[in-house]
């Protein structure tokens, strides 16, 4: 019987359909894996509330199993903890800024948010501090939409969760 | 009827007004997709209505559960009647102008907003569990259409009226959002859900500051609309369905 660190190996090779540089374990929606007698039970949290990867996920996770031999186990899905992008690995973090995609800054959205408050986002192709948020919503309900005023170049930005 | 079976009957009830509700504006705000002013707009208002509908499965899917009936959300969307459905009134509201679309996200948000973080405390778990998830959405949608509100009450001439017309003419329907049915009382003692009434005075502290930003005039009080809860909705709801249902009517348990 496989090891709930070979699990998670199997996981690592699950990506995101949106985001396909990020596995589902670098994302951090996996909560729990649990390897018992009556077989393997893993437990997942969605990111948004209408994400529509979520059930591709789902599907994608049964077939990386099912290859690996593995037919004995269930997925759950919870709801709470509410997942927030803190989950996100700094592996994570780190594959999302090389694909172009400026990572998370710390911590969900609070009332600071209601406030005039907007983070500065460093570009993730030039560095440069010097960029514009355009819109809360991109081109997915996870990211935000940035242009860069140094390189002149847009980019999307993880946004905080 | 015992205690438990009259707390249940109720929190469906109040499962299926939010729900609706949920369900009904984000199906307005996808009637976007495709027509927003800018790009960068019609991406914000389509992603929006994807989280709205995100969490109307959530309360439908509970609300099926809680009935024991064996209806799916997608039962519970697709095949009940106008009279059936419970949302508040306002959401039900046509488009019109963008301006008009703003406010009535405005008002419905602002209300959500603190009812989802008030729910945050309830002693449901599964209730709690589903406003810890949305609320962190919620909170970017409040800053989007406030943000949005500000600009255009601050901007032209043109844009100033029309923002101000909106208003005027959505006030009407603003009170039905705060309805109380008669089941709610049972679950306010039960600390399920909170006072309306404490709800209510924050949205109009909301409402107030942030429609005060956009130099735009809060209504004075006239005739209040409403019903949303009971089952009585403006014409409006009725051609919505209609467009909404289509597939499934037409085609039961059609799936792709």
């Amino acid at each position: 019987m496989e090891t709930r660190e070979q699990i998670f190996d199997y996981l690592q090779e699950v990506f995101d359909p949106e985001v396909p540089v990020l596995s589902v374990v670098d994302l951090g929606i996996i909560r729990k894996v649990e390897v018992d007698a009556e077989g393997t039970h893993i437990t997942i949290t969605p990111t948004y509330t209408g994400c529509p990867a979520m059930n591709v996920i789902e599907e994608d996770i049964r077939a990386k199993l099912t290859e690996k031999g593995i037919n004995n186990f269930d997925i759950k899905t919870i709801l709470s903890p509410a997942w927030t992008t803190d989950w996100i690995s700094d592996e994570g973090k780190r594959k999302l800024k090389e694909y172009g995609i400026a990572p998370p800054e710390r911590s969900s959205p609070d009332k600071s948010l209601l406030s005039n408050h907007i983070k500065t986002i460093k570009c993730p192709r030039c560095g440069s501090t010097d960029t514009e948020m355009r819109s809360f919503f991109g081109s997915t309900a996870c990211k935000a939409l940035y242009v860069c005023h140094a390189c002149k170049e847009p980019f999307d930005y993880f946004k905080c969760l | 009827m015992s205690d438990a079976t009259a707390v249940n009957k109720s929190l469906l009830n109040y499962l299926l007004w939010l729900g609706d509700s949920n369900l009904v504006l984000g199906h307005r705000l996808s009637e976007w997709c495709g027509h927003g002013p800018i790009l960068e707009e019609d991406i914000a208002i389509t992603n929006i209505a994807l989280d709205l509908i995100g969490a109307s499965r959530l309360y439908l899917t509970y609300a099926g559960e809680l009935e024991g009936k064996g209806h799916t959300e997608d039962d519970l969307a697709y095949l009940r009647d106008v009279m059936n459905y419970k949302n508040c009134i306002l959401v039900e509201q046509l488009n019109g102008d963008f301006a008009n679309t703003m406010m009535r996200q405005f008002l419905f948000t602002a209300f959500s907003y603190h009812l989802q973080t008030a729910l945050l405390n309830s002693t449901n778990e599964q209730l709690r569990a589903i406003a810890e998830k949305s609320v962190k959405e919620t909170t970017y949608h409040l800053r989007h259409c406030s943000d949005w509100l500000i600009r255009l009450g601050g901007g032209t001439e043109e844009s100033h009226k029309r923002t101000q017309d909106a208003v005027d003419n959505l006030w009407m329907f603003t009170d039905d959002m705060f309805e109380v049915a008669e089941g709610d009382k049972l679950l306010v003692t039960e600390k399920i859900v909170p006072e309306m009434a404490t709800i209510y005075k924050q949205w109009e502290a909301t409402v107030k500051q942030v429609l005060d930003e956009a130099t735009i005039k809060v209504p004075q009080r006239s005739y209040m609309m409403k019903g949303g809860r009971k089952g009585i909705h403006t014409e409006h709801l009725g051609f919505l369905l209609a467009e909404m249902q289509f597939m499934q009517r037409a085609y039961p348990g059609a799936k792709w």
